[in-house]
């Protein structure tokens, strides 16, 4: 899966809404890729986009060699069974009025699973045993099941098309810590049983340090830092990343070690609206120079597989 | 020399009525604060958090809400049992709570500066009169405490103008307004952004100091409360089982609910994702008996079923209420 400069913009009344503003990066078969950023700047637009409820407005989205920059509509089946999504709140995205059995049961219905309808429930009942809940939870709704449940309905939702590519937008960033490990668990152990690729979107940076293999931050639209997991902990070169790294309460002290020497964040994100000029970070940034007000700063490769997009850094490499 | 605590929590229980029975949420919950001190109180959701701190101001709604047994004492005097008036005199000068949400603590239909200004007149009293001049100085005041960018515009906005991170401001300073012994801040910025997230922190990391409140900070981000507060309790299924200097409570945290919520934390150093505890919180309607965790806790025996433990002392000012530390007292 790669992605081209890609861009998708909103008209609003207020003007037009650059969501997603030309960014580029490639996850590669087998593996998790980290896409992380605060609310509003992008995150769930390309997941989005990637399964198709958007029309890019820019760009390319190449998917083993194919460009799927379509609508959802002019997919081939093939291509919706082989990407799947699994959504952010397990409370609204699940059907209240429909069972477990329901629920699991559509997406095999919708890609001609089997027309046999006992063999669909056994397979709902196989996949109900693969995320270890009891059998017996097919007759339930999902008001009836806790919040943890409902999000292992929606990874299992998700799964029952054995797809190659599942989009994981912040699974669990509506539950607790002690319920999150579980389902992380999990989704780890179904990414080396099923050989998938993740496309893991989340806003907890120490999460992905423990999950993902590489790692995006998003601002504005836009990617700050690309660089493989531990060295991106290592060696956070984006003042954004060492804002973000410095700004995580932790619970130990080696963890407090690892972080960047203290960078006090200061300022919000500004509205997508409106992006200001030059570098989009530059009015929260410390270490700002004239060239950020003017110009917006390129993709530069640091080290191998490390890329930066600063002013700071331009230097350096040329 | 004896220390009276600002607010004593001896053996509160809360239920809710609905229509299966009683929903019995708090289970004996015993919680003190010293004057000027920072206490954090953290566990999973619905394990009783706020309905505590509802208690303590209040402003349970009673019915479906009721207290059958309990004492919540501030500076010696019992809140459960207070009139109205004297109720009003604590929420007007004593203690004041800072809300999860900040959307929802604000009213929509109302400008900013309605608001804080009703806020000021209120925390002021009836009695009193008080000047126009005297309200704006006020309110102005608070606004450059907590340090909001142009305070005349905010003032005449309406909540849904301002962001997230400035919506939590707006509260922190009306909580300012009227506190100067206690302040409760139920999860300050739970819904917000990371870094706005660390501001409010610091901010009223801040100005707590400044103040020298006592603080009880809520929340299940273990790592916040691990650098504001001083001492910990630790929350599960309506009652404390652990608390402890954070510094122990970090380095050595004894009650296995402890040690499962510690291990479930993803670390920024890396090493993968601990297990999780297995199971969930249990139904209040018809809660496990004996000690609530022990279903799913690893170390179960078999007085665990029949008795709910009490506090036991491990050390000085750390206590566990486990039968696992009975004899090692």
């Amino acid at each position: 899966m790669t992605i081209e400069r890609f861009k998708k913009y909103f008209v609003t009344r207020q003007g037009i809404v650059k969501a997603v503003d030309g960014i580029s990066f490639s996850v590669k078969e087998g593996e998790i890729f980290g896409l992380v950023g605060e609310s509003g700047s992008g995150k769930s637009t390309v997941a989005y986009t990637v399964v198709g409820m958007y029309r890019p407005t820019e760009g390319k989205i190449i998917y083993r060699g194919k460009d799927i920059g379509q609508e959802s509509k002019k997919r081939p089946k093939k291509l919706k069974k082989d990407i799947q999504i699994v959504f952010q709140d397990p409370g609204t995205s699940l059907n209240p009025r429909r069972t477990i059995r329901q629920i699991l049961e559509l997406p095999l219905k919708v890609h001609n699973f089997s027309k046999n309808g006992r063999k669909r429930v056994e397979r709902v009942e196989k996949l109900l045993e693969m995320v270890q809940l009891p059998v017996g939870y097919m007759y339930k709704y999902p008001t009836m099941i806790g919040g943890g449940e409902k999000q292992i309905v929606g990874i299992a939702r998700a799964l029952a098309t054995d797809p190659s590519f599942v989009i994981l937008d912040e699974p669990t960033s509506a539950l607790d810590v002690s319920v999150q490990a579980k389902i992380i668990n999990m989704l780890i152990q179904f990414q080396k049983k099923f050989k998938l690729s993740y496309l893991f979107i989340t806003h907890d940076l120490s999460l992905m340090r423990n999950v993902a293999s590489r790692i995006a931050i998003m601002y504005l639209g836009k990617i700050c830092e690309i660089a493989p997991a531990s060295e991106f902990f290592e060696n956070p070169l984006h003042p954004y990343t060492q804002m973000l790294l410095s700004s995580i309460p932790v619970i130990s002290e080696e963890e407090e070690t690892l972080k960047p020497k203290k960078v006090m964040s200061k300022g919000e994100i500004p509205s997508p609206v409106n992006v200001p000029p030059g570098c989009s970070f530059h009015l929260r940034c410390s270490k700002k120079m004239d060239i950020c007000f003017r110009e917006d700063p390129a993709m530069r490769e640091v080290s191998k597989e490390h890329t930066v997009r600063c002013h700071l850094y331009t230097k350096q490499v040329s | 020399m004896m220390l009276m605590p600002l607010l004593e929590i001896k053996d509160l229980h809360v239920w809710f009525r609905v229509f299966k029975g009683f929903l019995k949420v708090l289970e004996g919950v015993n919680f003190v604060v010293w004057p000027g001190e920072r206490v954090g109180l953290v566990g999973e959701m619905g394990c009783g958090k706020t309905t505590t701190m509802k208690a303590v101001m209040r402003i349970l709604p009673m019915p479906p809400a009721i207290i059958p047994e309990g004492e919540i004492l501030f500076k010696g005097k019992d809140i459960l049992k207070m009139g109205r008036g004297e109720l009003q005199e604590i929420r007007r000068k004593k203690i004041s709570m800072i809300f999860q949400d900040p959307t929802a603590a604000l009213n929509p239909v109302f400008k900013i500066g309605t608001q804080l200004r009703d806020t000021v007149r209120f925390a002021r009293g009836s009695k009193r009169s008080i000047t126009k001049g005297d309200i704006r100085t006020r309110t102005m005041q608070v606004l450059k405490e907590v340090s909001l960018p142009d305070p005349e515009r905010i003032l005449e906005n309406y909540p849904i103008q301002l962001s997230g991170g400035m919506r939590q401001r707006i509260c922190i300073s009306m909580a300012l307004i009227s506190t100067n012994e206690l302040l409760i801040a139920d999860e300050p910025g739970t819904s917000l952004d990371v870094t706005i997230k660390d501001q409010i922190r610091r901010l009223l990391g801040g100005l707590v100091e400044k103040l020298g409140t006592s603080v009880i900070l809520v929340s299940h981000a273990l790592g916040a409360v691990r650098n504001m507060t001083v001492r910990v309790y630790v929350m599960y299924a309506g009652s404390m089982v652990e608390v402890a200097k954070t510094k122990a409570l970090f380095a050595n945290a004894l009650h296995p609910y402890s040690q499962g919520l510690l291990a479930a934390i993803p670390r920024l150093a890396g090493g993968g994702v601990g297990e999780g505890i297995p199971g969930h919180i249990p139904e209040y309607i018809n809660p496990p008996t004996g000690c609530r965790f022990h279903p799913r806790c690893k170390h179960t025996m078999p007085i665990c079923r029949n008795k709910k433990p009490p506090f036991f002392k491990v050390e000085e000012g750390h206590q566990v209420a486990c039968f696992l530390f009975q004899n090692r007292e």
